[in-house]
């Protein structure tokens, strides 16, 4: 009964944030100067073709029923149409968006795997200099390096040592000469899609690293860690079944609600390697002005960032009964 | 501060109600000498505080202590650090080592404004909400609560791309994106001291909420705001960086975020030159761990139960957590 009415709540302030995200997105980019009309510079755009233009916009109606128009289109999925290109929002973000999530995955699978394995590390030896001390503030620096820095370093140091292309998600002559074999294109994806992850990766870690390392600390000092010990287990059954167990509570809903870094730090990334993705398809709409593309985008992240807090929630009250709120 | 009984039973005679300039003094921890006491027994604040200190004083002095001009040309592009250029040249044949300089400057401007722009409405929206409580601090935590959850960058972006490429807008922006947690620290500061026996006491004596507030609430939640401030620092000198690595910062005030950019840009990796590409990013790495020092080992001294703070660098803005902070 408590669950399904926290799931309830939950639910109904998640929609609610979508509302006021949305809201806040249509009054911010109707605080522009002008409208998307008045800016058109070209051979064409007389007034009576701006003025076309406007009715069709619906920019002559009063700001709430554009409001209200706009809400109606969003239900039904319309973003709009972007002021560059003109082509449905939707399809301009849809490819970048793809390109995106393998890279955000791996990127984060990288950080949570280093992220823990540093933790135990730290935990286990804590106190000591190499294993805990420079071992976590290692962590530190690097959480705290700007995210594209540690792009650029990367490039600069690992790229050519390693062989791995530093731009682009796919090589220019793959299928030139004969037809790739899945195989082919496959790799050559992975590829171009290492270095940005590992960024990614190394840019976030720090921040699983400290919560692992202190979670750790809290759990190793229970009494059924005591008694683990003297029942003559393994260090790695230990860890591995007592400790991490415990500890995975607050990496889990960490990894949910950093879903705001994880995006923002792709963005950066994605500049650096010229990697077709959501970050990329940002610039270029601050470049070309693109409002309607760059609300699109705006909406989507914090879509997916809202329901990533939701489900970091609703994963909170599911792993520790203890939540009342 | 005491613990135990004395806090609940306070007996009104005659010694306790004098009030007017013979008041006796408050047994509260003195603000500034808790926060002296922090800074000198912790070696990792006190070594975060030196270098904010100098960073501060490289910032203001930057006229000074620049060996050549920020923006002109002086010897060949990309020209290997030398006596004459301690750091190398830039992409431009611009001295390094004076951007940096430079640099240090608009990015500790953004970083203390930003800051100060966050405190004032995180720290006024939290003392408003935690001090009258009810359905204002519904509403206002509702408020903060929306904005917490709306990704920051995306958001920066927005605000950047639609008000313009001004190093003011930029501290605005930074200001009233990272007021969020601010907010519900010090509401939680405040919610606990208001339930504190002096404090009732001063109101039943007929003390008025100017005067409670003022009094007896902003001294013990001023260190608080003061050790958040410096860590909001921190997270607006990075998000600084990310602006103008976007191309949304002032192009004419160069800071360390643009360095960085300028040094993907300018093609600095091609020409194999380290010297424009590490400085910028090191800097704000040090600034940022130094701004964590201090503030994680002032929060942790004025307000132990907030050792969730530990568990980012940037914020944390982990909402579970801080909700359970409220409840407990």
């Amino acid at each position: 009964m408590r669950g399904a009415d926290y799931v309830i709540k939950r639910s109904v302030f998640a929609l609610v944030t979508v509302w006021v995200a949305v809201t806040l997105n249509f009054i911010l980019f109707r605080l522009l100067p002008g409208n998307s009309v008045s800016g058109l510079r070209c051979q064409a755009c007389t007034p009576q073709f701006k003025e076309a233009l406007i009715k069709e916009y619906g920019l002559d109606k009063s700001k709430w029923q554009q409001y209200v128009t706009y809400l109606g289109n969003l239900l039904h999925g319309d973003l709009g149409y972007s002021q560059y290109n003109n082509i449905p929002v939707w399809d301009a973000i849809k490819e970048p968006i793809l390109n995106t999530l393998p890279m955000v995955l791996t990127g984060t699978l990288i950080s949570v795997v280093l992220g823990v394995f540093c933790g135990i590390l730290a935990a286990w030896r804590r106190g000591t200099l190499t294993a805990d001390k420079v071992n976590t503030w290692t962590a530190l620096a690097f959480y705290a390096a700007p995210t594209q820095w540690l792009g650029i370093l990367v490039i600069f140091y690992l790229a050519a040592n390693l062989g791995l292309p530093v731009a682009g998600i796919r090589s220019p002559d793959l299928g030139i000469l004969s037809t790739p074999s899945t195989w082919e294109v496959v790799s050559d994806r992975a590829r171009h899609l290492i270095l940005p992850a590992l960024t990614l990766g190394i840019g976030l870690y720090g921040e699983y690293a400290i919560v692992v390392r202190s979670s750790m600390l809290e759990t190793l000092g229970e009494d059924y860690v005591l008694t683990a010990r003297a029942k003559g287990l393994a260090n790695w059954e230990i860890i591995w079944k007592h400790g991490l167990r415990n500890a995975m509570l607050p990496l889990v809903t960490l990894l949910a609600l950093s879903v705001g870094y994880i995006v923002a730090g792709a963005i950066v990334v994605e500049d650096v390697f010229s990697y077709p993705g959501i970050g990329l398809a940002t610039i270029d709409a601050i470049d070309h002005r693109d409002y309607a593309v760059l609300q699109g985008i705006f909406l989507v992240l914090t879509i997916a960032v809202i329901f990533s807090n939701f489900v970091a929630d609703l994963l909170y009250f599911k792993l520790d009964p203890r939540v009342t709120t | 501060m005491s613990s135990g009984p004395p806090d609940q039973i306070v007996p009104l005679n005659e010694a306790n109600v004098v009030v007017g300039p013979d008041a006796p003094a408050e047994i509260t921890v003195r603000p500034r000498s808790l926060i002296r006491i922090v800074l000198l027994e912790n070696r990792a604040a006190m070594i975060g505080t030196i270098i904010l200190v100098i960073t501060t004083l490289i910032a203001i002095f930057a006229g000074v202590l620049a060996p050549h001009s920020p923006t002109e040309q002086i010897g060949p592009v990309y020209a290997p650090p030398s006596s004459k250029w301690w750091l190398g040249l830039d992409d431009g044949g611009v001295d390094m080592l004076s951007q940096m300089i430079y640099g240090a400057r608009i990015s500790m401007i953004v970083g203390f404004a930003g800051a100060a722009v966050a405190m004032i409405i995180g720290g006024g929206v939290g003392i408003i909400s935690g001090y009258f409580g009810g359905r204002t601090d519904i509403a206002l935590m509702r408020v903060t609560d929306y904005f917490l959850v709306i990704p920051d960058v995306p958001l920066m972006i927005v605000f950047a791309a639609v008000f313009g490429r001004s190093l003011l807008n930029i501290i605005i922006i930074i200001g009233i994106i990272y007021w969020t947690s601010t907010a519900r620290l010090i509401r939680a500061q405040v919610k606990s001291v208001r339930e504190r026996v002096y404090v009732k006491r001063a109101q039943s004596l007929g003390a008025g909420h100017n005067r409670l507030i003022w009094k007896h609430v902003m001294p013990q939640v001023v260190p608080l705001l003061v050790a958040n401030t410096v860590l909001t620092i921190a997270t607006a000198i990075f998000a600084e960086t990310y602006i103008a690595f976007l191309g949304l910062s002032d192009p004419t005030k160069s800071s360390w975020g643009r360095l960085i950019q300028n040094s993907l840009t300018g093609g600095a990796i091609f020409h194999n030159a380290w010297w424009a590409v590490v400085p910028p990013g090191l800097a704000v790495t040090v600034v940022i761990l130094a701004c964590t020092m201090i503030g994680q080992a002032l929060e942790d001294a004025l307000n132990p139960r907030l050792k969730v703070g530990h568990l980012s660098v940037r914020r944390f803005r982990v909402r579970p957590f801080s909700a359970r902070l409220d409840t407990r």
